[in-house]
């Protein structure tokens, strides 16, 4: 078997190929569904009206999206210039970090100053968070992925290290949780009585900034000619290692500003479960909008749909919830194949 | 205790080997598929499954080593999922990786909530008991540590000798390594490219999973969630400061492991001064460490992650 | 009817009516193709003429469309290698297929033996080896780790693992393009050894000389079809020249200027890249309004000296000097900033970004300065303005400035790659293997280029493994060998064997 590109891909296959990947995730779901002992007609109706069915199912699923396409930005970024972020977790939770510190009335500012001065310092931290694995790679050729996967452990322990330690919330019956960062330091909620939060409108605004920055401005154009072709960028006189650590910062600090978002607007305060893997989950996101980052708010919030879906459902239905989970891998690998193949003719001989 | 002391307990040398144990065979799987050529980022999620794969075979009222061929099992379907992306279809060895823990992890949890709806704390299971070889466990300091290990253990030394001597022995040793330097050669003397980078991604994925396995039925025999615990990143690392060799890799897995048991008594010891977390944290610090200390003179299968066509040079 | 089955016996290899098509190129029309016991064949043609694309359905890595084979008059199964294996064919690619970390003995026995067996069989693969090689004059250590072997060595080990095949029926795909002069003729003696010995043997070469020097039959391909056949000793280089290009070619020869000022100058530089050859204590000075030449057969140092004149490699000692003065931090923008234009070996790898489109790429060297970019906001529209200039300007076949540059053809992406580091009026031009893998009206192309651009005062420097392209271009050649280059030569001041002989690394000083 042999694969050739093909020169014009067909309109038709661009569309044709992914929802034949919706469909193959749809089936294995349902297989699964069938193993728990559940009709997936059923399952999957619960799981629509779950995540869209009202609403407040509506509000709640950009809630879930939120982190998302922060993380999601985040690796879209990263894997654009051909650095393979896979520590968006940590990242995120360093952003937590930050925003517990500066938040819980260290700085006596009023919000229109206080929360911009978190964010640049939440970008800030979550960036140098980055920049470590991106010297190691440039510096000592240490593969990324392991460094940054590696990471994810090390920062969590450190989590949960302040939260026993300086960060402990005295009220907090021995659980280990910080405080609750003050009023100033809090996002709004965009709808009283939903817990949609204006963690959201960054969360648009960045994605918007992103796609500018990727499309409009040289350093996007620098990125892009990075992750396409290392060795023809240093011919051409771009600084690869500049433009790589540039990438770290800018992708950490995205990933980071989830964590604030998550704290500032939804949580209050930073616990250990802060993140359900949205640092990985960022990955699918990324990879199923083909690393656009205007793709990553709708790929988000189409994972979010299934994660919110999935948990009504598992209550109503009794599916464990999981299953959330295997069809985002699920939609991961057969996505990633399906743009293979409407772009690739698979010849057999 | 004396921090120098632990060294001459038998008990810490015991626990050194057997942290290395599931170590040494997730170690030894990336090694394969690494060396024909193949990056397996799925290691983590498979060796999730394969803990879980084994653990629920013995709980069902299979045998022991039924259930280790169960977890190798998992661990191959795992494995050729992947090899199928990756080799023929030549799709990103990281973004699939990646896939394939986020599937084989979620697909256990998902089986492990239908086996078991409603539990609290995880059933137990009646592990692999220890098999003393008679006098030369009676040595003192190592005799215990080296001969008088569960059955698991043994098979993960044998592993080592099997693999190294597969790979520098044998013709199929040649052609996966040939395959991880350059597949046109193996191409050019007749032998399948693909079929090599599959066979040795499944094998290597189910010792993958028989590490995973050695957790749940060697170990803490029972079965919890993140209970492998960015264990297979580790090996991920060890590999690379293993040098691709597997000698050298079980060597970086004991020095590992030995660490590991340190630490986990020195947290005993100075554990009131110090927050046990940066104990926990030593591990993930040290594979940095040892990635750091070999990246710039290690000497990486040429051909790793680069996917090929057939006729391509 | 006697006469019919010796005649059947004596052929070996039989192609009929082999097609293929890529798309809408047809690479190979309806080749007929015999070979006889005994016999060198020479299947000739420029690059691009389909004789690469032939070998490779031959041995299995690609199927035709249409036509079949038969090798000792038994038809061979399509697609597969093994079977081409098994039929006694042998292959010996342009680029090895050699694995570094192996050894000799390694790579030679690699699928010989069945896959499962529990132990490989070193010794009696030595003693095979070893044989072998006495008796086919290839000497070569069998336990020698492939990654320490000079190029030349490691050709003896492809035809080492064909005989060790027992292969009947030899094919070599540009088997000279790597050697020296000497190196070559010690080939073709072990060529003439094996037909001796009753095999077979087709030799795929774009040089006339050789060709002439060593088949017994040549085969011409052009455009993908069969341009004709003749028996060396019945007709000349002229004809075949003819036959392989299709009409008369004649290079340009511009005369030389006077020499202006030296432009840059290299002095007693040594380079210490991760890999390949370094260069050696080189000493170097080009002029405007010259093409200085360097001569050499590949990989000894021409890609160092590449690196360093393009600013990938800085010198571990010695100065580069441009414009009379030592620039600060030398690096490819340093480079593009003192006015050095550079034309890489690799145009696919280095010279540009095969999934990014024209415009994207011609700007790549560019975008920072504010023709381009302003605020750090690339300006797309005058961009894209460039690109459709360049394309106009240079004579690019391409659909529009949107292309993506993969789907352009070799040429047109020279031609861009060509105007985007000529456009700036550069003062040093870099040329490395400007022509490889071009068509004849690109090559001539790029050479009338380069030429137009000395005679505006340019200094030229021109790498090329063509001995034929150095000599008919340069003003002044060097030679360059194991990292070390001889003194300039006038064109002319050199015969081609005494170059020959400095290629191969024979009184280099002295000269």
């Amino acid at each position: 078997m042999r694969l050739e590109p093909k020169p014009h891909p067909s309109t038709i296959a661009l569309i044709l190929y992914p929802l034949g990947a919706v469909a193959a995730t749809r089936a294995i779901a349902s297989l699964l569904v069938m193993a728990a002992g559940a009709s997936p007609l059923s399952v999957f109706g619960l799981v629509l009206k779950g995540a869209a069915g009202s609403q407040f199912a509506l509000l709640e699923t950009l809630t879930r999206a939120t982190p998302l396409i922060f993380t999601g930005l985040a690796v879209a970024v990263a894997f654009r210039a051909r650095l393979w972020n896979i520590g968006a977790e940590a990242q995120l939770y360093v952003g937590g970090i930050v925003t517990v510190v500066l938040g819980t009335g260290l700085l006596p500012l009023p919000a229109p100053i206080l929360i911009p001065v978190i964010v640049l310092a939440t970008i800030l931290a979550g960036g140098l968070v980055l920049l470590g694995p991106a010297i190691l790679k440039t510096r000592f050729g240490v593969d990324e992925v392991v460094t940054t996967l590696l990471l994810n452990f090390v920062v969590l322990l450190f989590v949960s290290m302040l939260l026993e330690g300086v960060l402990k919330d005295p009220m907090g019956l021995g659980w280990p949780q910080s405080q609750m960062v003050t009023a100033d330091a809090r996002l709004p909620r965009i709808v009283e009585g939903r817990r949609l939060h204006y963690g959201f409108v960054i969360a648009l605004v960045a994605a918007f900034a992103i796609w500018f920055v990727m499309k409009k401005t040289a350093l996007g154009y620098e990125m892009r000619v990075v992750g396409a072709n290392t060795e023809a960028a240093r011919f051409a006189g771009i600084p690869v290692n500049a433009v790589l650590m540039k990438t770290a910062l800018i992708s950490g600090g995205l990933a980071a500003l989830g964590g604030f978002s998550e704290v500032a607007g939804l949580k209050g305060n930073l616990t250990l479960d802060l993140s359900s893997g949205f640092g990985y989950t960022g990955i699918v996101v990324a990879m199923l909008a083909m690393l656009n980052p205007l793709g990553v708010v709708a790929a988000a919030i189409f994972v979010a749909g299934i994660f919110v879906g999935a948990d009504a459902m598992s209550r109503a239905a009794g599916v464990p919830s999981y299953i959330a989970e295997v069809m985002v891998a699920t939609a991961l690998l057969t996505m990633v194949t399906a743009i293979m193949l409407s772009r690739y003719k698979v010849r057999w001989r | 205790m004396d921090l120098f002391e632990i060294l001459f307990t038998a008990s810490f040398w015991v626990a050194a080997i057997r942290i290395a144990s599931p170590l040494i065979f997730a170690t030894m799987g990336e090694l394969i598929c690494e060396r024909a050529g193949v990056l397996n980022l799925g290691i983590e999620g498979i060796m999730v499954a394969g803990a879980f794969a084994g653990w629920v075979t013995v709980y069902a009222g299979g045998d022991l080593w039924t259930g280790v061929v169960v977890a190798a099992l998992t661990g191959a379907a795992f494995g050729l999922v992947h090899a199928t992306l990756t080799v023929p279809f030549g799709l990103s060895q990281h973004v699939v990786g990646i896939g394939i823990t986020l599937l084989a992890s979620s697909l256990t949890y998902f089986t492990y909530r239908i086996v078991l709806p409603e539990v609290s704390s995880p059933p137990r299971i009646e592990p692999f008991r220890n098999w003393a070889v008679p006098y030369l466990s009676d040595i003192p300091l190592i005799g215990p540590a080296l001969f008088d290990q569960t059955p698991l253990t043994y098979l993960a030394f044998v592993t080592v000798a099997v693999v190294a001597w597969v790979l520098y022995r044998t013709p199929l040793g040649l052609a996966v390594r040939a395959a991880g330097e350059n597949p046109s050669a193996v191409e050019a003397q007749g032998l399948s490219v693909t079929g090599i980078r599959m066979g040795a991604v499944m094998v290597g994925s189910a010792l993958m999973a028989v590490g995973g396995t050695f957790l749940t039925m060697s170990a803490f025999n029972s079965f919890f969630f993140e209970m492998v615990n960015g264990r297979g990143w580790i090996c991920i690392a060890l590999v690379v400061f293993g040098s691709w060799r597997p000698g050298k890799a079980l060597v970086g897995a004991l020095l590992f492991a030995a660490f590991d048991a340190y630490q986990i008594r020195l947290q005993q010891v100075a554990g009131g001064i110090v927050p046990y977390q940066v104990f926990l944290m030593m591990p993930y610090l040290l594979s940095i460490a040892a990635l750091v200390l070999v990246a710039r003179r290690a000497s990486y299968p040429k051909a790793l992650m680069i996917p090929y066509q057939k006729g391509e040079r | 009817m006697g006469n019919d089955m010796a005649r059947r016996a004596q052929t070996v290899l039989r192609l009929a009516g082999i097609t293929k098509r890529f798309g809408a190129l047809i690479a190979n029309d309806a080749i007929d193709l015999d070979l006889k016991r005994g016999e060198i064949v020479a299947l000739l043609g420029e690059n691009g003429a389909g004789k690469t694309t032939l070998m490779n359905i031959l041995f299995g890595h690609y199927v035709a469309d249409e036509g079949t084979i038969e090798a000792l008059g038994k038809p061979l199964r399509p697609g597969d290698p093994h079977a081409a294996l098994a039929a006694g064919i042998g292959m010996v690619h342009q680029h090895f297929t050699l694995a570094d970390n192996l050894t000799v003995l390694e790579n030679i026995a690699l699928g010989t033996q069945s896959i499962w067996s529990p132990r490989l069989d070193r010794t009696s693969a030595r003693t095979r080896i070893s044989k072998l090689s006495a008796e086919f004059g290839l000497a070569i250590d069998p336990s020698r780790p492939v990654s320490e072997l000079a190029v030349g060595e490691r050709q003896r080990v492809e035809i080492l693992k064909a005989l060790y095949r027992d292969a009947r029926i030899l094919i070599l795909d540009e088997p000279t393009a790597v050697l020296t002069p000497g190196e070559t003729e010690a080939l073709f003696a072990t060529l003439k050894l094996l037909v001796a010995q009753g095999l077979s043997i087709i030799f795929i070469s774009h040089k006339l000389k050789e060709v002439m020097a060593v088949a017994d039959r040549v085969v011409v391909l052009r455009g993908g079809r069969l341009a004709g056949e003749r028996r060396t000793a019945e007709t000349t280089r002229q004809e075949l020249a003819a036959l392989m290009v299709g009409q008369e070619v004649s290079l340009p020869k511009a005369a030389s200027r006077t020499p202006g000022p030296v432009i840059l100058e290299l002095r007693s530089v040594s380079t210490a890249g991760a890999s390949g050859t370094q260069i050696r204590d080189v000493s170097l000075q080009l002029h405007g309004g010259v093409i200085t030449g360097i001569a050499g057969v590949s990989g000894n140092g021409q890609a160092a000296l590449a690196g360093l004149l393009s600013g990938v490699l800085s010198p571990r000692s010695g100065q580069l000097l441009i414009g009379g003065g030592a620039p600060p931090g030398w690096s490819p923008r340093t480079a593009l900033d003192r006015g050095i234009a550079r034309i890489p070996e690799d145009r696919h790898a280095v010279g540009s970004v095969a999934d990014m489109s024209v415009t994207e790429n011609v700007i790549a060297e560019r975008y920072r300065n504010g023709d381009f970019s302003r605020y750090g906001m690339i300006d797309w529209a005058a961009a894209r303005k460039f690109a459709e200039r360049l394309i106009a300007d240079y004579d690019v076949k391409c659909p529009s400035p949107e292309t993506r540059i993969r789907l352009l053809s070799g040429g047109n992406m020279q031609k861009l790659i060509l105007g985007r580091a000529l456009d700036p009026d550069p003062v040093v031009i870099l040329a490395n293997q400007p022509t490889r893998g071009l068509d004849i009206g690109a090559v001539a192309y790029v050479h009338a280029r380069l030429i137009e651009a000395r005679d505006r005062g340019a200094a030229v420097l021109l790498i090329s493994e063509d001995l034929d392209e150095v000599l008919s271009l340069s003003d002044r050649i060097h030679v360059i060998a194991d990292g070390a280059l001889s003194r300039s030569f006038a064109r002319g001041e050199k015969s081609v064997g005494e170059l020959g002989e400095m290629m191969a690394g024979h009184g280099l000083e002295a000269a």
